[in-house]
């Protein structure tokens, strides 16, 4: 299985992302921020960082790179998305999720290892986990703190959307939201980093369980 | 403004401008002046510390690069090297913090690039006055945001340093940035520009009046109009950084450049002519070629301006449109600003006019003074100590507790999780430990880093104070098991022009030098920060140092906390040295900075922490920690927080107990081992003093009959925010 990691600007949990996608056997695909063209990838990360810098608002500047455009095309049609970080703010600044990311409560930046429970074990990034589920996912962000209307909210809980949720919220996020999906299921943005938490030197490898459901996921469509 | 003015109020005597005249035989302009004035600013020219800086060993098995380049460079194992260097940046953060911190951070990091190396790893040295100042909260707060508003984006994680608190450092912090750099031995970048008619390529960001005499401000006190000196600040853009980074990372892969130099204090001027000094050739500059940021700049102000996020590459002629391809396509700004020459000279051209032109090798030689080493007044009556003159406390856990919540000695977590210290998924041990612990992927090798520093120690002893500071280092990287290698330091002093604390700095170097020897680890790079004075007088004398360490294999290294209950626990180390002299103890629970420390015994230190380093790479010991400030009762505490298991000791040797439970003196290693490992650890320790203080287990800290904490107290009292006053 390819898979292919989106290469901003400015990005830096770019290599960290293809990393990963080595260390659950599937093939990591660079795909260059400037050139349109996923090179036939069957999956998609955008990984963490600070893409052009973040100066004006996260991802509200990656989200009109030029790789977007294939990009929301492969993720409108179900291809299988995952944000992670920054890669989480490049998808809603895209509108291919609901919602935004705020500034921490704290006003702080926080690098944390924290409790996240799978709720929902139906999506390509989530289905190798039990529901119920406990991962110590690491976060490294500013602004992490998931804001959406009301409704949205609601929305969002009812349908069973958010897919990751904090047990010790870090950042203030509404009902302690760590990650949510699309109505369609396939495009998953989350704050925590699951590909930092990809080797038992490394403390563990919790979260390859997030990467490797996307193989579970293709294979079940393949059989 | 007269010629005289004019030199004064650039930063040079009456003398040193004799001097340029003399070597130039004839009147300078004032571009020349510009240039001399940076170049042979303290920061620059190493002007009161060059004949001392001589006395640090620098050579070794492992060095593959001393001082005198951008970073020195040791070699780990199977093919690669880590280059590193520890830089200040006290002064722009006295007066600008968020910047001035974000920018040392990326000078640091480009010191590193240019020697060929991937940034790996950056820590942070801080230290501040007292905490109850509302200013000094600011700058703490300030510095720390730049810190990681810098590294975070430039996707460099911060896994160490230290964070410090003294009256001493009310108007002057200190910020001391530390980067490693990890390469292949065969990619080593140096800085001698060479081969005549290579061109000369300026990398990054445009060019604009920020910073502009920065190096001379950094060599000046700080005074009541420093605040003025604010737009001497450069300012940071990690985005730019990051893609210079990746995009002389490229350069480099694909072997399209001759020399590459950072640009820092001083800018071009610095840069050009100190590659063009390395390599006995001349360099021209077009200063009408350089990208600008804004209109209407005078030759001088881009020779000398600060401006961040650049490089000076040169690049042979023919590979000239290759890298202006590499730029484009990480968006890199490039330009052809100048090209090598046989003149020998750093020539300055501005539409085609010669504008100055000075001898590359005599800015390069700054003058340098050499003083009288004298004795100050103020050490005998500060060294002396009546210890029958300090009360015994009643309580000692109520003296724990404060002694847990100070802001030196509490935890350091609201500091680090500022930091992304995860980045690049090599980080095995993360900050909070003795030592952060890296791994080089593909490998089983590691590398330790750590940073010391001891200013309190080093005012109270200057030469047993310097040689405690490099075997704190030497101990920390011990105790997680890297086997420690080679060291830079940062030496942050006050006015050399003042007989103490040129003494101070003397001495200083003295006790660093003869640890080094002894420990067998030399000094591979060093920054030198003179003038960090206010009205309030110097900060304590504060030579930082920052040692790396190589573990053979980086699954066998310790951590501080305990791990299970019924483990053995025992001090490795001469007992009975431990004295209340300098110690935080002392200080918090008695108001006083006073006493001569003991000074560490070298040989004996090498022995006890080679012995555990060993222990730790062969298996059978995965967690020490070194007795450091707070001494052992503090030391025991951190250990059952941080591992979330107690445990019980007993001391008894007949000594008053505050000295046994808070006195200091370095050279003490605890470990916690397995009752089943323990007659094979004692076995391997035959030949070192040790002793048996208690088990772990319980939930909570049991010393004697003196203290008796449960856990969730003592992390009640040591887990606080230090930024928490803010808000209450």
């Amino acid at each position: 299985m390819k898979i292919g990691v989106v290469i901003f600007p400015g990005a830096n949990c770019d290599a960290d992302a293809l990393y990963a996608v080595e260390r659950i056997g599937a093939e990591p695909v660079e795909l260059w921020h400037a050139e349109p063209d996923l090179k036939g990838v069957d999956a998609v990360i955008l990984p963490g960082g600070f893409s052009y810098g973040d100066y004006l608002r996260p991802g509200a500047i990656a989200r009109f790179s030029k790789v977007m455009r294939p990009l929301e095309e492969f993720a409108r049609g179900g291809g299988p998305t995952l944000g992670v970080c920054n890669g989480f703010q490049v998808l809603t600044e895209a509108r291919l999720l609901p919602g935004a990311l705020l500034q921490n409560m704290s006003l702080r930046f926080v690098c944390r290892t924290v409790p996240v429970r799978v709720e929902h074990p139906d999506t390509p990034w989530s289905g190798a986990c039990v529901p119920g589920e406990i991962l110590h996912l690491p976060v490294a962000h500013n602004e992490g703190n998931y804001f959406a209307a009301e409704e949205t909210i609601a929305q969002l809980e009812d349908e069973g959307r958010v897919i990751f949720r904090y047990l010790e919220n870090p950042n203030g996020s509404r009902n302690d939201i760590a990650g949510i999906c699309n109505a369609e299921r396939n495009v998953v943005g989350m704050m925590p980093h699951p590909e930092r938490v990809s080797d038992p030197l490394l403390g563990s490898e919790e979260g390859l369980k997030v990467l490797r459901s996307v193989l579970e996921f293709a294979g079940a469509k393949v059989h | 403004m007269n010629l005289e003015e004019t030199y004064r109020s650039l930063g040079l005597s009456d003398a040193e401008y004799a001097r340029v005249r003399e070597l130039l035989g004839r009147t300078p302009n004032f571009l020349e002046l510009s240039l001399f004035s940076v170049m042979w600013s303290e920061h620059c020219g190493y002007k009161n510390s060059r004949p001392l800086l001589g006395r640090f060993p620098s050579e070794g098995g492992r060095v593959l690069q001393g001082p005198g380049e951008n970073a020195g460079v040791v070699e780990v194992g199977e093919g690669w090297a880590l280059a590193f260097k520890v830089e200040s940046h006290n002064h722009p953060s006295a007066v600008e913090p968020y910047q001035g911190a974000a920018t040392g951070v990326g000078g640091i990091i480009r010191d590193i690039l240019a020697m060929g190396a991937r940034p790996v790893a950056v820590l942070d040295s801080l230290r501040f006055g007292d905490p109850a100042d509302g200013r000094v909260r600011y700058l703490f707060r300030e510095v720390v945001r730049g810190i990681g508003g810098y590294g975070n984006p430039v996707g460099v994680p911060t896994v160490g340093g230290e964070v410090e608190f003294a009256p001493a450092y009310t108007g002057n912090p200190l910020v001391n940035a530390m980067c490693v750099g990890l390469l292949r031995v065969e990619d080593l970048m140096r800085s001698r520009a060479v081969g005549v008619g290579n061109r000369v390529i300026l990398l990054g960001a445009r060019t604009g009046r920020d910073g502009i005499h920065g190096a001379t401000f950094a060599s000046d006190e700080l005074s009541g109009e420093s605040e003025a000196r604010r737009p001497n600040v450069q300012v940071g853009d990690p985005f730019a950084g990051k893609v210079l980074i990746e995009a002389c990372l490229e350069l480099r892969r694909r072997d399209l450049l001759v020399a590459l130099q950072d640009l820092g204090a001083a800018g071009i001027t610095s840069s050009a002519s100190e590659m063009a000094a390395k390599g006995g050739v001349g360099i021209e500059i077009e200063t009408d070629r350089v990208p600008l940021r804004e209109g209407g700049m005078e030759p001088w102000e881009v020779m000398i301006s600060e401006s961040q996020e650049r490089m000076l590459a040169v690049v042979e002629p023919e590979r000239v449109e290759e890298v202006l391809k590499v730029a484009a396509r990480y968006g890199l700004g490039a330009a052809v600003v100048g090209r090598v020459a046989d003149h020998g000279e750093l020539r300055v051209l501005c539409g085609g006019e010669v504008a100055g032109s000075v001898p590359a090798e005599y800015l390069a030689d700054a003058p340098a003074y050499e003083r009288e080493v004298v004795e100050p007044e103020y050490l005998k009556e500060a060294q002396r100590l009546d210890v029958e003159e300090i009360p015994v406390p009643g309580d000692f856990n109520a003296v724990l507790l404060r002694m847990l919540s100070h802001p030196n000695l509490c935890s350091r977590r609201s500091v680090w999780e500022q930091y992304d210290y995860q980045v690049r998924t090599n980080t095995v041990v993360g900050p909070g430990a003795d030592a952060a612990v890296m791994r080089i992927k593909g490998t089983k090798l590691g590398y330790a880093v750590v940073t010391d520093g001891r200013g309190k120690w080093c005012y109270l002893d200057p030469e047993g104070g310097g040689a405690a500071t490099v075997a704190e280092a030497y101990r920390n990287l011990s105790c997680v098991g890297a086997e420690p290698v080679a060291l830079t330091n940062c030496l942050n002093f006050g006015s050399p022009e003042k007989p103490a604390v040129y003494y101070q700095l003397a001495r200083s170097i003295e006790g660093m030098s003869r640890a080094c020897e002894a420990l067998g680890t030399p000094v591979v790079s060093g920054n030198v920060s003179l003038y960090n004075e206010t009205s309030g007088g110097a900060v304590y004398p504060t030579p930082v140092v920052g040692m790396v360490g190589v573990l053979e294999d980086v699954s066998c290294h310790a951590t501080p906390g305990f791990g299970r209950e019924g483990d053995v626990v025992a001090v490795v180390g001469a007992s009975g040295r431990a004295s209340l002299a300098g110690s935080e103890y002392l200080e918090i629970v008695h108001g006083r900075v006073a006493g001569r420390p003991p000074e560490p015994d070298l040989a004996l230190e090498k022995e006890c922490a080679d012995r555990v380093r060993r222990l730790i790479a062969e298996g059978l010991v995965d967690t020490a920690h070194d007795i450091s400030s707070g001494g052992l009762a503090v030391a025991l505490a951190e250990m059952a927080i941080a591992g979330g298991v107690g445990v019980e000791v007993e001391v008894g040797s007949g000594r008053r107990p505050d000295v046994e439970l808070f006195g200091e003196a370095g050279g003490q290693i605890l470990i916690a081992v397995p009752g089943e490992r323990w007659d094979e650890v004692r076995e391997a320790l035959a030949g070192v003093p040790w002793q048996i203080i208690g088990r772990t287990g319980g939930g909570g800290l049991k010393i004697g009959g003196f203290v008796d904490l449960k856990l969730e107290e003592l992390r009640g009292a040591y887990g606080r925010d230090l930024f928490a006053e803010e808000t209450g």
